[in-house]
């Protein structure tokens, strides 16, 4: 009998993507939900993995989840603390790292992201921070992994920006454009995983988490989600992943 | 050839209005305390560049200083927005401003065309998105290979201000952490201040530790905390409680305008 409480949507969102970290040597990761989910990789998975933020801090071993990108406590503990046109030029566009984590406001079918504008672009509704590195971490690292909320306003027919290409268009939009990295190979939201279809690159719905109905999931797309012919149910959080998560979480 | 300087003399002598201003540091080091400066002596129509304007360009931003943005990635980070850079791109206030945006890559590589005084840097990067169309950017053939590349043009700020640990008496600069862009800065800009935390007898060198010589550099001014909120390694921790408190502070126009007076502008007559 457990003796640890059931899990939140968040939590097992964390959970899985720390999981996809298993066999991973480099992660690439922004703040929030992908940067607790790499830590707590190396806690419970794979303690060798190296964490790559984009302030230039390779190898970083935080015990704290970092509040910024560039929190003192990553360029304490990393291997190499290297300058942002190094970071870029040297190890993310030759494509030295194997999975990047990504958010986003807005994914599309074909896992393109938004992370400009809602709106126009000269007179936008809703202004958000932008780039950053996304559009060329994207192109190059290894895989994409996105990691984004499930709703109706998160996952949307047309995005109303293209920041960072995914799929593109389509099967060989990549291969066009010149990509290094095979993009986005899951999207990991708070109801389930998407993976794109390897015939058409469309994402379809493939794992729901435990309690989660496909139904819902395409109730929260803002497309007609295709489904897996089979769907899998998330393995729910053991007791060391979620005594794990929420011990790095109180910290 | 480095002058020490106070601050108020080293701003009062390098950034004149209209000027293109870079004031970087990444995360790390960001030059809070001549920002703040800048807005006590008044600066006006300035294009501000930066990659991540971060609270202190929201505050200029906020203030109506900046005509012209260059940047990008705009968010407060790890908390969320930056309210008064969201309320002058979609609402225009105080005033409208003009954006330059790019991609961190291709900030990180104008830079450094600017360092390496090229008129422009080649990379791959911009390839399909909608970003490309707003960038100022061209597609660049490669002469050995014919492979598409882009071009981006170099960043040639007529001041850039960055903050370090220490110099020493002669103003030679020394930071170490996390070194963003503050040396291509320096190298790109035309006049260049350097804030340090303390003046020392002799730079100790430190591990991944970066010197750039005094003679690349106009001018030197202590400011102990200068670079707070943000941080100094090894001297000052990251205030993330005033990221989170900002956040609601600068939701509001009045709150903030009025938080502005009384902490930055209110120093003037303090002193």
């Amino acid at each position: 009998m457990s003796t640890v409480s059931a899990p939140s949507s968040a939590e097992v969102q964390t959970v899985v993507a720390a999981r996809r970290l298993r066999d991973v040597r480099t992660v690439f990761i922004g703040v929030g939900r992908p940067s607790t989910a790499a830590i707590l990789a190396r806690m419970v998975h794979n303690p060798e993995l190296v964490l790559v933020y984009e302030s230039g801090t390779i190898g970083a071993k935080p015990f704290h989840i970092p509040l910024s990108i560039g929190d003192g406590e990553l360029a304490q503990t990393a291997d190499a603390v290297v300058s942002v046109p190094e970071m870029f030029n040297y190890w993310i566009s030759p494509g030295r790292i194997d999975v990047a984590f990504l958010g986003a406001a807005q994914v599309d079918r074909f896992a393109n992201l938004n992370s400009t504008v809602i709106g126009d672009y000269e007179h936008p509704r809703t202004r958000l921070p932008g780039a950053g590195g996304a559009p060329e971490i994207a192109a190059s690292c290894g895989e994409v992994v996105v990691v984004a909320p499930h709703s109706k306003r998160t996952f949307v027919a047309k995005l109303d920006f293209l920041t960072t290409v995914g799929h593109g268009d389509g099967p060989g939009a990549r291969e066009l454009l010149g990509f290094r990295g095979r993009g986005p190979t899951a999207v990991i939201t708070d109801l389930g995983v998407l993976e794109p279809d390897p015939e058409t690159c469309e994402l379809r719905l493939t794992t729901v988490h435990e309690g989660v109905e496909p139904d819902q999931v395409r109730e929260a797309t803002g497309w007609e989600l295709a489904l897996a012919p089979e769907i899998a149910i998330t393995p729910p959080p053991s007791d060391d992943e979620l005594a794990a998560l929420r011990e790095l979480v109180s910290r | 050839m480095a002058e020490i300087v106070s601050l108020g003399e080293g701003v009062a002598e390098l950034v004149r209005d209209g000027n293109s201003v870079a004031l970087e540091g990444f995360t790390h080091l960001i030059p809070f305390a001549a920002g703040h400066e800048l807005l006590r002596q008044g600066r006006s129509e300035l294009e501000l560049i930066r990659m991540t304007p971060d609270l202190l360009y929201d505050q200029l931003i906020g203030m109506g200083v900046a005509r012209r943005l260059v940047f990008s990635y705009g968010g407060n980070p790890g908390v969320g927005s930056l309210h008064r850079f969201r309320d002058a791109i979609e609402h225009g206030w105080p005033r409208a401003i003009e954006l330059d945006e790019h991609s961190h890559a291709g900030m990180a590589n104008r830079y450094a065309a600017g360092a390496a005084d090229m008129p422009f840097a080649v990379m791959r990067g911009y390839r399909g998105t909608d970003l490309a169309a707003h960038a100022h950017l061209a597609p660049i053939t490669c002469p050995f290979t014919g492979e598409t590349l882009v071009a981006v043009p170099a960043l040639r700020p007529d001041v850039a201000i960055v903050h370090a640990q220490e110099a020493d008496r002669q103003g030679n600069v020394q930071l170490w952490g996390i070194p963003g862009v503050q040396k291509e800065a320096i190298l790109a800009s035309q006049r260049s201040l350097v804030t340090v935390e303390r003046i020392v007898k002799e730079l100790e060198p430190r591990p991944g530790g970066i010197v750039i010589p005094h003679w690349v550099i106009d001018a030197v001014a202590e400011a102990p905390g200068g670079s707070l909120p943000s941080y100094s390694l090894g001297i000052t921790e990251r205030d993330n409680e005033f990221y989170r408190f900002w956040d609601e502070v600068s939701r509001d126009r009045q709150a903030f305008t009025a938080w502005m007076q009384e902490h930055v502008l209110g120093e003037v007559a303090a002193r």
